[in-house]
């Protein structure tokens, strides 16, 4: 790139007044990014914070010329080291990309060929952007080379595999070599470890700020978790609608807020809040030695493998798992992926079957119960699902989703009676009778959360069990779920079984909480206790890996939040 | 590995064997009386009953239908499956004289069938202008409306009787097999081109395309070293329709253009009823069947390391 003028140079990424519109029909367009601008130096660590719909990754797929094609840049620059790149085909652009800005995907599970050998991806990245033809042996070299960097310490064998033999983190560091093998000034980070689990998320960002050390270049980080972005930023931007409605060094941005959705964003960050929540309703009393409503004893579940030559392989799935839940109280269920929680969730509703092990609800005995009376059991019993946008039908209305198990057990059979109890169920969820007659794709993620809580509540269950319940949608609509659920439970008297990845929720939401891996139970107790002097290596992992962790206090004013940012970056 | 290898041609063996089995019930027991399919049904009332008997006695119908099923069995393990009806000849023996023509027919018109294909698949993904796109994906549908008699009957009056490039019919020399194979490889490319355009189409949009792009790829190369191979493996698993579009396209091709072969020796059987020929007919489309369907099984491994890896080792995310 030339052009660099005397004095300071150029940035190496600068998006000034960028407009994106999607056509939305004949002749319609409707904006996503509408006049936002960033730009990158050298050496920086510059996050773009939003929640999904603010238009990030819109405006990110315009800064790679990766737009598809129903997208039109309307006006607004990009420039790459001061040279103008907006109008660029697609040939020149494929000169930029991987020469001169890296890009590290979201999803390291699909983002790798997986026909093809890691080895030979990393090849063609660096043949694709070496400015003079090597020889193939050299390309090896430099891909091998480019692997280490990525921290891939195994480079020769990793070399020779295929994506499906590496585990998320390690595809995810497969990915950041593809990234850097063009040697690139810049990289471009779009959600980099939201699929992956918090103690790897914390070591591939570790390993980021480590690279832009080491290499001097510029990392462009976007994602929509506040604490990611606080923890390792030189500055940070907040989108909004399509707009930057904040800008400044995470310090400035802590210590002043001056656009209201930064404060509400800041808010709502599970890590930054002191303790639970309290019910809008006033302040709850905690029940205490309030008697179990629910217990499972050394649950075992193995699934067989199909393994080859005839040996059996099992994997255990739970080992012995325990779990007492108190009336009235919720009890969380932590781990990363792998642990065993949400096996232990679905044997508690009797989804699955143990292979071993006992749960009672009450002082009904529910495991090796006959469908018809696990079916009565359900009743008190009730389940709401990870992913709000699959597990409400999307041919019915709210309506008829809120009613159907109503009709199931033929429970308020009188279509006024039912109507009444619908809007009832929709009101205690706040949604209301205008919501009745959508489909659920009318209907924003928060919303659909709300209807599979209020559908759950339906036959007045005692236990209600979520499964990653919150973990789908956005920072400040898991908030108010979260609130939600806390007010219900207080209205109510329910007992919530709540499983997570997220230790920040937990620390929202239980009074109790199991932290597990492996199919094992590593450590119980009430959440304070467990919180705050965690007994078990692996508790303390998970709660280090936790993001922005280094901003919370318990209860600390903002005095003292920047005070321990101050202290932390001395 | 082993057990997989087992596992499918035990399959393949089953199919085969359920064929004849299924066409030994419906042709030999089901009848009322199997010795009158044995017979022109023209000249049916003038055999004489110790002609009758005579015949019975030489195809085994006075036995056992189990001695007759477990002989019959045994029989066509060694490949015999008796004598012609019609021209008395063994059934192995004439099947074998037409299936060369046929196999040469049949694997033309697949080899450009699939080239058909692909390059309908290849362009619609790799052009920028959408009215090519369009244009383009119209085209299978098409070649699977338009039936194959008419196609043939079409290119049969414009470059034999107009143009004269070809020979209407006849079997004779690799001029006479270009119109047939084109004729039959229309209709067979069609479900496979529609097939490929949409997972041409999904590959191209999916994760590790963003990947490429951002690698500095461009879109040839894209297409042709990323999208190429994970686009093509759904393709194999059409094989057994696309077999079975085979079969039915050659009867017809092989009638217009007068061209002996499996096609139209089935059509003649089932219209003199050849029992034993038909029985023939049958089993040599399910074993074929079976065969195709056992390489598709054996390469796919071979094309896709994720499903050699569950073969192998036994993954936990074995599908």
């Amino acid at each position: 790139m030339t052009d660099v003028p005397e004095g300071k140079p150029d940035p190496l990424l600068r998006i000034a007044d960028l407009a994106i519109d999607y056509r939305t029909g004949r002749r319609r367009w409707t904006p996503a990014v509408r006049g936002a601008g960033l730009q990158v130096d050298p050496g920086e660590f510059v996050s773009l914070v939003g929640e999904s719909g603010s238009g990030k990754t819109t405006l990110v797929q315009g800064a790679l010329g990766l737009l598809p094609p129903v997208a039109r840049i309307r006006a607004g620059s990009i420039a790459y080291s001061g040279v103008d790149v907006t109008d660029w085909n697609d040939q020149r652009m494929a000169r930029v990309r991987g020469n001169y800005v890296g890009f590290i995907p979201q999803d390291p599970n699909t983002s790798l060929n997986p026909v093809k050998k890691i080895g030979q991806q990393v090849i063609e990245a660096v043949r694709f952007n070496a400015p003079e033809a090597r020889t193939a042996a050299q390309h090896r070299e430099a891909a091998l080379e480019s692997l280490r960097t990525a921290g891939l310490g195994d480079a020769e064998r990793v070399f020779h595999q295929y994506a499906h033999e590496l585990s998320g983190g390690m595809k995810q560091r497969a990915l950041i070599a593809i990234a850097l093998a063009g040697e690139p000034k810049i990289i471009v980070a779009d959600e980099p470890t939201s699929a992956l689990d918090v103690t790897v998320q914390k070591v591939i960002l570790d390993h980021l700020v480590r690279l832009r050390v080491e290499l001097g270049i510029g990392i462009l980080l976007i994602t929509h978790d506040l604490g990611v972005a606080l923890d390792r930023s030189d500055r940070i931007l907040v989108m909004q609608d399509g707009r930057i409605v904040e800008e400044g060094p995470v310090r400035q941005v802590l210590e002043n807020t001056t656009h209201d959705y930064t404060r509400r964003l800041l808010d709502a960050a599970p890590a930054r809040q002191a303790g639970r929540l309290e019910p809008a309703s006033g302040p709850r009393t905690v029940p205490t030695g309030s008697p179990p409503v629910l217990r499972a004893r050394a649950l075992t579940k193995s699934y067989h493998l199909r393994g080859g030559r005839g040996r059996q392989r099992q994997l255990r799935a739970l080992d012995g798992a325990d779990l007492v839940v108190r009336r009235g109280t919720t009890h969380a269920i932590v781990g990363e992926s792998g642990a065993g929680k949400s096996t232990l969730a679905s044997i508690l509703v009797q989804f699955t079957a143990a292979d071993s092990g006992t749960v009672h609800i009450g002082d009904r005995k529910l495991t090796g119960l006959g469908r018809g009376q696990l079916r009565e059991s359900r009743r008190d019993l009730q389940f709401v699902f990870q992913n709000p946008f699959t597990s409400l039908d999307p041919r019915f209305t709210v309506g008829k989703l809120v009613a159907e198990p109503l009709r199931a057990f033929k429970l308020a059979t009188g279509k006024q009676e039912r109507a009444a109890r619908v809007v009832e169920l929709l009101r205690a969820v706040a949604l209301d009778e205008s919501h009745l007659h959508r489909l659920p794709s009318e209907l924003s993620g928060g919303q659909r959360q709300r209807v599979a809580i209020a559908r759950a509540l339906a036959l007045n269950p005692g236990i209600l069990v979520l499964d990653e319940a919150v973990s789908a949608l956005d920072v400040s609509v898991q908030a108010q779920i979260l609130q939600l659920l806390v007010d219900l439970q207080a209205e109510f008297g329910l007992s919530y079984v709540f499983v997570t990845h997220d230790l920040g929720v937990v620390r929202l939401i239980a009074d109790d909480v199991t932290v597990m891996r492996g199919g094992v139970v590593v450590e119980t107790g009430p959440v304070e206790e467990v919180l705050r002097s965690p007994r078990h290596e692996y508790t303390r992992e998970l709660l280090e890996a936790v993001p922005g962790a280094g901003f919370t206090g318990s209860g600390a004013s903002e005095g003292e939040r920047v005070g321990t940012l101050i202290a932390r970056q001395a | 590995m082993l057990r997989y290898l087992a596992l499918k041609v035990g399959r393949a063996l089953f199919v085969v064997w359920a064929a004849f089995t299924l066409t030994f019930v419906l042709l030999f027991v089901l009848p009322a009386n199997p010795v009158d399919l044995l017979f022109d049904p023209a000249e049916l009332n003038t055999v004489t009953s110790e002609v009758r008997e005579q015949a019975a006695e030489s195809y085994g119908f006075n036995k056992p239908v189990l001695l007759q099923y477990l002989g019959r069995l045994g029989h066509a393990l060694t490949g015999d499956f008796g004598n012609s009806v019609q021209s008395g000849r063994s059934v192995t023996a004439t099947i074998l004289d037409v299936l060369p023509s046929t196999f040469v027919l049949a694997s033309g018109a697949l080899l450009l069938a699939l080239l058909i294909a692909f390059a309908i698949a290849l362009i619609a993904t790799s052009t920028r202008r959408a009215w090519v796109r369009n244009l383009v994906e119209a085209l299978p549908s098409g070649a699977v409306s338009v039936p194959v008699f008419l196609s043939g009957i079409l290119m049969l009056q414009v470059f034999s009787f107009q143009l004269g490039w070809f020979p209407a019919f006849g079997d004779r020399g690799a001029k006479s097999l270009v119109l047939p194979v084109i004729t039959l490889a229309i209709p067979v490319s069609g479900p496979i081109a529609q097939l490929l355009v949409r997972s041409f189409a999904t590959e191209f949009r999916s994760g590790y395309v963003t990947t490429s792009w951002a690698k500095g790829a461009t879109r040839g190369v894209i297409v042709v070293r990323d999208v190429f191979r994970n686009a093509s493996l759904p393709a194999l698993t059409i094989a057994g329709i696309t077999f079975g579009n085979l079969i039915a396209g050659s009867v017809i091709t092989e009638t217009v253009f007068a061209r002996q072969g499996i096609g139209r020796m089935t059509q003649a059987a089932i219209n003199t009823l050849d029992v034993p020929l038909v029985q023939g007919v049958v089993v040599l489309a399910a074993a074929s069947f079976a065969v195709i369907n056992l390489i598709v099984d054996l390469i796919y491994p071979l094309l896709d390391p994720r499903l050699r890896a569950t073969l192998t080792v036994g993954s936990p995310r074995a599908a």
